[in-house]
């Protein structure tokens, strides 16, 4: 390190100081500016009907998204079912079968890669699978699309979560003669419930936000949804077609439709956040 | 790591045979649930592989070289997709890491707990809002923001770079490279800020005790002793921001062209699939579009096992140092 003049050294102390204020800013005014924007332009178009009927013609007012709203609840609904309990049987492989194994290494390291495959990519892989051989885009691929997204992330936190219960309880349930299924389904796991449950509950609501996994698997439709076997209405979708569209009604229909989305994405986030923190601070 | 169970399952003088049995079968459960995984990824990229293969041999390795892209004349090339990806990508970065970093800094050393907590806070509900929001207030908001104001006064001062030249369309490669710095901005910034709260004190009391200020403690005690988080972070910042489909998808303006300026519009591999992928007819067109995916795959993966094993070697480093 260059030896330097005092002057100089406080002078770079207090620039940075000077630059943090405003960068840190920055942070808040956008989550605000963002918060803003949605809440003023898309609060006019919830109305009772937004929600409970089907969307008009192009060009004709009124309507509603009742279908895409019914249609992404259902589609994360069914992702949650097929991907959540595979999660976490597999999170609780990598904490209490294989810490250091060589197989659990690799799972690991696996997880971690799909966790980064861009989520588009997740949906052309789901459309070569599920909807190129069959001829059709359809309800469950998008539900396998969102499925796919939530596995890694539930194997985490799952492993994570089951690493914060202390090892006397694995070892207490063991010194009892129980066998190991029954020590973690019914202590490890009791004692990790509510961590489990939020990160089921996170991943749930990052995919209920996603929409490139969808473009390819369950497309959109204008029609409530009837079955899975078939293209399915989805919000984010909708959101993509109704803001790239001319018609101001369908523009103003696409914030509304955002305007649900990150209300609801946010409180699941805010919610999940408090009970990991709270379990986080009690368990260390 | 501890070893969780001294007593392997099945061992002689252990557990009863028939309390051992459920036990291997709830072991080799879990085991397969979480080979679920491996089998993903083996298929994405054999099904990549599989449906790029008409393009990949009609087009050859002149395919990641060309910048041709005419869906009605059969010529496809992936070069201006890539570019787009890594210069948008690059353009994220440059802002959003030091950025980061120095709102990190501010929350840990500087802040007051309670004003800590709170714009931590927003920084992170920022990284839970979905990118198709992003996309919305980039498009119809921040597009308009740009147009209007930064993209006439970046052009008036550095005109003379070819870079800032053109007309302020609003939409294109800078609009996009700054939403994504603003997504992946939260990312960094709380990876960060828990690096540097894991700094031990007594290193930090050291620093000023020798008369550091607050920024050569952080500078070279601080964020030298967390730069493997740190580095670790910036990775995923960057895998995020190269595969980001809708925000850039709405505000980068869809073109295949390559431009050196950056107000003009260009096109990302993710943003090219998400526009062309339903409307492929023909099977060149499909395959072209798998090819490009495969590349982004490529690149996405080969990022993420170079960081992988730049932070392990980072860490036997560390290791060897102490």
């Amino acid at each position: 390190m260059q030896p330097r003049s005092r002057t100089h050294r406080r002078a770079a102390d207090a620039t940075i100081r000077v630059i943090m204020v405003p960068a840190a800013l920055i942070g808040i005014a956008v989550l605000a500016w963002i918060l803003w924007e949605v809440i003023v332009r898309g609060v006019g178009a919830i109305t009772p009907a937004f929600f409970t009927e089907l969307p008009t013609p192009p060009g004709m007012e009124g309507g509603g998204l009742g279908n895409a709203i019914l249609g992404t609840a259902l589609m994360t609904l069914a992702a949650t079912v097929l991907g959540a309990p595979i999660g976490l049987l597999a999170g609780i492989f990598l904490a209490e079968f294989g810490p250091s194994s060589r197989i659990a290494t690799a799972v690991r390291f696996t997880t971690n890669l799909l966790m980064g495959t861009p989520s588009i990519i997740i949906g052309i892989f789901v459309y070569a699978i599920l909807v190129l051989p069959i001829g059709h885009f359809s309800g469950w691929a998008g539900a396998a699309a969102l499925a796919t997204l939530i596995l890694p992330v539930v194997m985490r936190t799952t492993e994570d979560m089951l690493n914060l219960v202390p090892d006397e309880l694995r070892e207490s349930g063991l010194a009892l003669g129980a066998p190991r299924w029954r020590v973690t389904l019914g202590i490890i796991f009791r004692a990790a419930k509510t961590g489990l449950v939020t990160g089921v509950l996170l991943a749930v609501a990052r995919v209920s936000g996603e929409t490139a996994p969808l473009l390819f698997t369950a497309l959109n439709s204008f029609y409530w949804p009837q079955s899975f076997g078939e293209p399915t209405a989805n919000l984010t979708v909708t959101i993509f077609n109704y803001a790239m569209s001319p018609y101001s009604d369908w523009q103003q229909k696409a914030w509304g439709a955002s305007l649900l989305i990150t209300v609801s994405v946010l409180v699941v986030a805010v919610l999940a956040r408090f009970v990991i923190k709270d379990r986080k601070g009690r368990a260390a | 790591m501890v070893e969780r169970y001294a007593i392997a399952p099945g061992a002689p003088g252990n557990a009863s045979r028939d309390q051992s049995r459920p036990d291997a079968i709830f072991k080799w459960l879990t085991a397969g649930c979480s080979m679920v995984v491996i089998l993903i990824m083996a298929g994405i990229l054999f099904e990549l592989v599989r449906n790029s293969g008409m393009a990949l041999k009609e087009f050859g390795f002149s395919f990641l070289t060309s910048d041709a892209w005419n869906p009605g004349m059969g010529e496809f090339g992936a070069a201006s997709s890539v570019y787009g990806t890594l210069v948008s990508t690059a353009i994220a970065m440059v802002i959003a890491v030091p950025l980061s970093i120095i709102i990190a800094v501010f929350l840990v050393e500087v802040a007051r707990p309670r004003v800590s907590r709170f714009i931590g806070g927003a920084i992170e509900l920022l990284a839970a809002v979905p990118s198709i929001i992003y996309g919305m207030w980039g498009l119809f908001v921040f597009a308009a923001l740009m147009q209007n104001h930064v993209q006439p006064f970046l052009g008036n001062r550095l005109g003379a770079l070819p870079l800032f030249q053109g007309p302020p369309m609003g939409i294109g490669m800078l609009t996009a490279g700054l939403i994504l710095a603003l997504m992946v901005l939260p990312f960094i910034t709380a990876v960060t800020r828990d690096v540097l709260m894991m700094v031990p004190p007594v290193l930090k009391e050291s620093a000023h005790g020798v008369g550091s200020t607050m920024w050569e403690a952080v500078r070279f005690v601080s964020l030298k002793y967390g730069r493997r988080g740190i580095v670790g972070a910036v990775f995923l910042g960057f895998g995020r921001a190269l595969g980001e489909t809708m925000a850039v998808t709405f505000v980068i303006g869809n073109s295949h062209r390559i431009s050196a300026s950056l107000f003009s519009a260009g096109n990302t591999i993710a943003s090219s699939l998400a526009n062309e992928f339903n409307e492929a007819s023909e099977p060149i067109y499909l395959s072209s579009l798998f090819a490009l995916a495969l590349v982004l795959f490529g690149i996405t993966l080969a990022f993420q096992t170079i960081a992988h094993h730049w932070v392990a070697r980072m860490q036997r480093i560390e290791a060897g140092d102490r």
